[in-house]
């Protein structure tokens, strides 16, 4: 077929594509196709190619996709010469499949001529966040029977995160199921519109997603709003802003994931959102939220009562009337999927099952999860509004800190987080303080219960992610003074301030007489610092990280002592009856 | 055996209500009152003593059996109940409850 229409449009050389590169290249032609088309949707190739209009690949999306070949530009931009795309001035089938023919024969190493492309090259490979499907395009042998589906799948997610247009989402969905030979289930279209939006919304906010009930999404969705043409302003905007979340979740799934129910699995980025909101309820993550609490919370989601009600069924495996961390996930994911319009499951995924949350996404993601909800947590008392602020700053940040230990566990954290409750009196007083003096942009946060604060401020200190910290308490300390100014100054201010706290551990708290200080000393020369903190920052990363594994380790040791000294006694106790017993036998 | 569950709110409504395909559920409705006012009498006859609703029933209908029966459903009412939009007084409409009740009355017919 592709060679069919190859010899048909005549500018390009006979292409002989193998099936597994037919289906690939078919797809990821659909994808650019269908991405200039502008939500026609995933409709079959073929029909993309015989209709005029849909029969080219738009320039976006497609140099997306060659940028994603991880090739120098300049060989990009032979590629492009060669397959005639520049001769004809448009992407058409024959010009797509000899440009990817061509990737692959630069990605293996081969010139960018014609003649590479006559030999059999492995798939081109583009750069995604998927390792796996990496390694599964690059292999051809692995691209007959149902392995195929598997490189489609990933084709799917790698050319899907590039397309920085608005049918990623649809696309993705119903590809994802029609290689499992059903057909695509895609929600109706009319939904379709609120989610690239939501999309598109979420390239450019990503930071933005994390503080947030409901309400607050809404002033951020509102500019896409009235442009949307969705069913309503108001289901689009929750929608829209809940897709946000959802959506990440079709752009970073695991590769490895072998389950068809891709809308139940839950990405990192969605994971560390719910932890968050679940911490804004309930500080303890291993505690339970109760069932009053968590109503009030998914209340606001605005779904009817009834449909509440079942998904509260599905998620609290326990019927216990609480949630704890897993059941809380998986309850949200449950409801953000109901928001942009996948029917409720009649019984609970697989991968929302709590065992399984609990041994996918184990303890240690809390702590990076910790760090931004210690940033709401902080401005929580300020009003949850600070986060977007924070959330704007620290999200830049985030990328510079790795995952933090993974050793610390709650105890730990509640042990530390006490030590540090003395060390860091004045963070909270001065939130408190600074209660009506926030107002980042988006104002409609309900104010959030937030009875520990202080524990969690010091929980979270304890993260190497304290990048954060600072401008967490950089907002803080000089709200008082200057809100809108004060953020990128007093951000060196408190790298100094944290890790003098962190060392109030082992020592005395002098620091929270330093922060104020320091704050007005900082603000004089605010770049400098800057650059130098940067710099600071790893280092007292390292210096945290090991802190924190010091204590785990020192509590761990604590804990084995006592366990040696039962045995001890277990042991003389055995011993004794031993003696008492041997004289009888003796006689 | 169970031809029809039913779940009797205090103010004597039903909050739930099933039979078997046979669809009389008005018929069964009156059984169901009729029904509550022997366990008015027994009630009112044991006085405060034991308002235990399981020696209640047993002291009406065929013990045994029906007590697993009646457990089952008990435990599912629980759940129910524990599910805190579901507000107390409202029809039942958890599917989980549902299913239990559809097992059950498989199950014994």
């Amino acid at each position: 077929m592709e060679t069919a229409a190859g010899g048909g449009c005549g500018s390009g050389p006979p292409l002989l594509l193998s099936e597994g590169e037919q289906q690939c290249y078919s797809e990821l032609f659909a994808r650019c196709a269908g991405a200039a088309s502008g939500g026609a949707g995933p409709g079959p190739p073929e029909a993309a190619r015989v209709s005029l209009g849909a029969a080219t690949a738009a320039a976006g999306p497609v140099a997306d996709l060659f940028r994603a070949s991880q090739l120098p530009a300049e060989t990009l931009h032979q590629i492009t010469e060669l397959c005639g795309a520049k001769r004809v001035g448009y992407f058409g089938p024959t010009q797509f499949y000899v440009a990817l023919k061509l990737i692959a024969a630069a990605q293996s190493g081969l010139p960018v001529r014609i003649e590479s492309i006559k030999c059999e090259l492995p798939l081109p490979r583009f750069m995604m966040s998927k390792n796996d499907g990496e390694i599964r395009f690059g292999n051809p042998a692995e691209l007959h029977g149902t392995k195929v589906q598997i490189p489609y799948l990933t084709t799917e997610k790698n050319s899907f995160k590039r397309m920085d247009d608005e049918d990623k989402q649809q696309e993705a969905q119903s590809p994802t199921m029609s290689p499992l030979a059903s057909p695509p289930s895609s929600p109706p279209p009319y939904q379709r519109v609120p989610l690239s939006h939501g999309y598109s919304k979420l390239r450019s906010g990503t930071e933005q997603m994390h503080p947030a009930p409901y309400e607050a999404r809404q002033p951020l969705v509102q500019p896409e709003g009235p442009s949307s043409g969705g069913p309503g302003a108001k289901p689009l905007r929750h929608q829209a802003s809940l897709i946000r979340s959802f959506s990440v979740e079709r752009e970073l799934q695991d590769n490895n994931s072998n389950y068809p129910d891709e809308p139940w699995r839950i990405t990192e980025e969605q994971r560390e959102y719910y932890v968050n909101q679940f911490r804004s309820l309930q500080p303890d993550p291993s505690s339970f939220i109760s069932g009053s609490v968590a109503k009030n919370f998914f209340t606001k989601s605005k779904l009817s009562i009834p449909e509440l009600s079942y998904i509260w069924e599905l998620s609290d495996a326990d019927c216990d009337g609480a949630l704890t961390l897993p059941e809380f996930c998986a309850a949200f994911h449950l409801i953000v999927a109901r928001k942009n319009g996948y029917p409720l499951p009649e019984g609970l995924p697989p991968t929302l099952q709590p065992e399984y949350l609990q041994a996918a996404f184990p303890k240690p993601k809390w702590d990076c999860a910790l760090f931004e909800s210690y940033s709401e947590s902080m401005s929580a008392n300020q009003q949850p509004r600070d986060l977007n602020r924070m959330e704007k700053t620290s999200v830049k940040d985030v990328a510079d800190f790795p995952v933090p230990t993974q050793d610390v566990t709650g105890d730990d954290k509640q042990a530390l987080k006490n030590t540090i409750n003395e060390a860091l009196p004045k963070d909270v007083s001065e939130d408190s303080a600074t209660k009506s003096g926030l107002l980042p942009p988006p104002p409609a946060l309900p104010p959030r219960p937030c009875p520990s604060q202080s524990e969690q401020v010091s929980e979270t200190e304890l993260l190497p992610q304290l990048n954060r910290v600072p401008s967490q308490a950089a907002e803080c300390s000089p709200a008082k003074k200057d809100v809108s100014y004060s953020q990128p100054p007093s951000k060196p201010i408190r790298r100094k301030f944290r890790p003098e706290n962190q060392s109030t551990e082992n020592q005395e708290p002098s620091t929270a007489a330093g922060g104020p200080t320091s704050v007005a000393t900082v603000k004089p020369h605010p770049t400098v610092q800057k650059q130098s903190s940067k710099q600071k920052k790893a280092i007292q990363t390292a210096i945290r990280k090991n802190k924190e594994a010091n204590a785990v380790l020192a509590r761990l040791n604590s804990e084995l002592q006592q366990q040696l000294k039962e045995v001890h006694q277990e042991r003389i106790a055995l011993e004794n009856q031993l003696e008492q017993l041997r004289p009888v036998t003796v006689l | 055996m169970a031809v029809c569950i039913a779940v009797i709110a205090k103010e004597n409504y039903p909050l739930y209500i099933r039979s078997t395909p046979m669809e009389s559920e008005l018929k069964f409705h009156y059984m169901v009152h009729t029904s509550l006012d022997v366990v008015d009498e027994k009630i009112s006859t044991m006085g405060k003593a034991l308002v235990d609703q399981r020696e209640l029933y047993l002291g009406l209908l065929y013990p045994t059996e029906d007590y697993k029966m009646f457990r089952k459903l008990h435990n599912s009412y629980t759940d129910v109940m524990c599910n805190p939009f579901y507000n107390p007084g409202d029809r039942i409409q958890s599917r989980a409850f549902d299913s239990m009740v559809t097992s059950m009355m498989i199950q014994v017919c």
